[in-house]
């Protein structure tokens, strides 16, 4: 199932009509899970990696995408259901590096039984590619290693191999 | 884990300090019998010369034996093969490796998968730590101190491994950069920030006249015409940084001027009889500082 708020034709308000909201929660409703991940608080652009990353588009169990709801925090934001699901911690890497503001909640008989902060490690293997176009790792079968350095809220990887440096904004995750 | 050498920030201080002792002892007596037995791979997939040449004469006057090649078309790279197979065969052979090799990051992955030390002999233009050390050592022998001095870099400073090395390496020693380049060529602003994290002063100037004059060393590097995007641009600054023996008129008197070589026009010819000229004497350097470190990770 896949929910998108939309924006008022009148006034281009990102905002959800009152007949939508209704209706969204009664769908969300719907979805809510009896065990499973939620991942809430997601860039809303940013979902549609963090789709790609869990490679939800091949999920067969029942699974609710939802974007660009309102968020005080945030403006907008992504949330994203899956039932029978828990995230490897390679995935929870994965999703700290683009969206490290999200939050996990791990559902049991539909009771949330423990709220998880992303945290990056001190190290990220092998899942993201070095932006140096001659670092060794992109023409050897060498696995990527980057160390993360976090100064306030900056996070920068360092590549173990051509120790060069990365901003979070030039990161591109590996396809698997 | 191997005792690999592969970037010069895998040294602390006093690792550095005991590699130019080291070297002082090996100035003072070259030929030894150290490495009587031992066989050094020098592996080099990129053209060398003084690099090449000062490990081989390290080791050969060090007592041990050669093999390899330098030239990676007489390699079995050139059939395709990886890096870690080659370095797994190599280390079948020898005690140690000693490499270059044109990809950023060759040289920590050949010591990750490679049983005996791998000394990186240049990676791109990322890491050239024996460089590192024979500058360091270059700039202990003239100043009698790496303590508190004032370094003026020229050139190339963004592509430039050696000048970036040779930062991280001062960093221990509270120096005092000036930075001298073009736009295009400007130190990276990663550089800038080390100098800050570390409270090392700099300053940055596109003016090469006059700019030194009060400086301990003035280190010259090649600016590379390959660099350039608008070679209009490249014709335009290759002369301002050549260093004349004119400019050298009000500079301290023990000012050295070093530079890793090859010098292509920035340093003009009738500077070397300057007794300031330094970079020649730099490269003999080089082997006793190569003997040094093969004999820190071979012993």
């Amino acid at each position: 199932m896949i929910v998108t708020g939309r924006r008022t034709p009148d006034t281009g308000d990102r905002r959800l009509e009152t007949g939508d909201k209704k209706h969204m929660e009664k769908e969300l409703k719907v979805a809510a899970l009896r065990n499973g991940t939620v991942i809430d608080h997601i860039p809303a652009d940013k979902l549609f990696q963090v789709v790609s990353i869990l490679r939800l588009k091949y999920y067969d169990h029942p699974l609710t995408i939802g974007n660009n709801f309102d968020s005080k925090k945030m403006g907008v934001k992504g949330i994203i259901k899956i039932s029978d699901r828990f995230l490897a911690e390679d995935e929870t890497s994965k999703i700290a590096l683009i969206a490290p503001n999200a939050k996990i909640n791990i559902i049991k008989e539909y009771q949330v039984i423990e709220k998880r902060d992303l945290v990056l490690g001190d190290e990220i293997n092998d899942v993201m590619h070095c932006v140096n176009p001659v670092c060794i790792t992109n023409h050897q079968p060498v696995p990527t290693r980057f160390y993360v350095i976090q100064e306030g809220n900056k996070v920068h990887l360092k590549c173990r191999y051509c120790e060069r440096e990365i901003a979070q904004d030039e990161i591109k995750l590996k396809k698997k | 884990m191997n005792n690999s050498l592969v970037s010069i920030t895998d040294y602390s201080k006093e690792e550095i300090l005991s590699i130019l002792d080291s070297a002082k002892d090996f100035e003072a007596n070259p030929n030894r019998k150290s490495l009587d037995g031992k066989v050094v791979a020098t592996l080099f997939f990129e053209p060398s010369t003084r690099t090449r040449l000062s490990f081989e004469t390290a080791v050969i006057r060090l007592g041990g034996k050669i093999i390899g090649f330098s030239d990676a078309a007489t390699s079995s790279a050139s059939k395709g093969e990886t890096l870690n197979d080659t370095i797994h065969m190599v280390s079948c052979y020898a005690d140690a490796i000693v490499m270059r090799h044109p990809l950023e990051g060759a040289a920590r992955y050949a010591s990750e998968v490679s049983p005996v030390p791998v000394i990186n002999a240049g990676d791109g233009a990322n890491q050239h730590p024996s460089q590192t050390l024979l500058d360091l050592y270059s700039i202990l022998k003239t100043q009698g101190t790496l303590e508190n001095l004032n370094i003026c870099m020229v050139g190339d400073l963004k592509y430039g491994r050696t000048v970036h090395s040779l930062i991280q390496a001062m960093s221990h020693f509270n120096p005092t950069f000036k930075f001298i380049a073009p736009d295009e060529l400007k130190i990276p602003e990663e550089y800038r920030v080390f100098c800050r994290k570390n409270n090392i002063s700099f300053a940055e100037s596109c003016e090469l006249n006059d700019n030194f004059n009060d400086a301990d060393i003035l280190y010259m590097t090649r600016v590379q015409k390959e660099r350039f995007q608008d070679l209009m641009e490249y014709e335009r600054v290759k002369n301002v940084y050549t260093l004349q023996n004119e400019m050298l008129e009000h500079t301290r008197p023990n000012l050295r001027i070093l530079h890793p070589l090859p010098r292509v026009n920035e340093i003009s010819m009738d500077v070397d009889k300057n007794e300031k000229a330094y970079y020649f004497q730099q490269a003999q350097n080089g082997l006793y500082v190569r003997q040094a470190i093969l004999s820190k990770v071979l012993l």
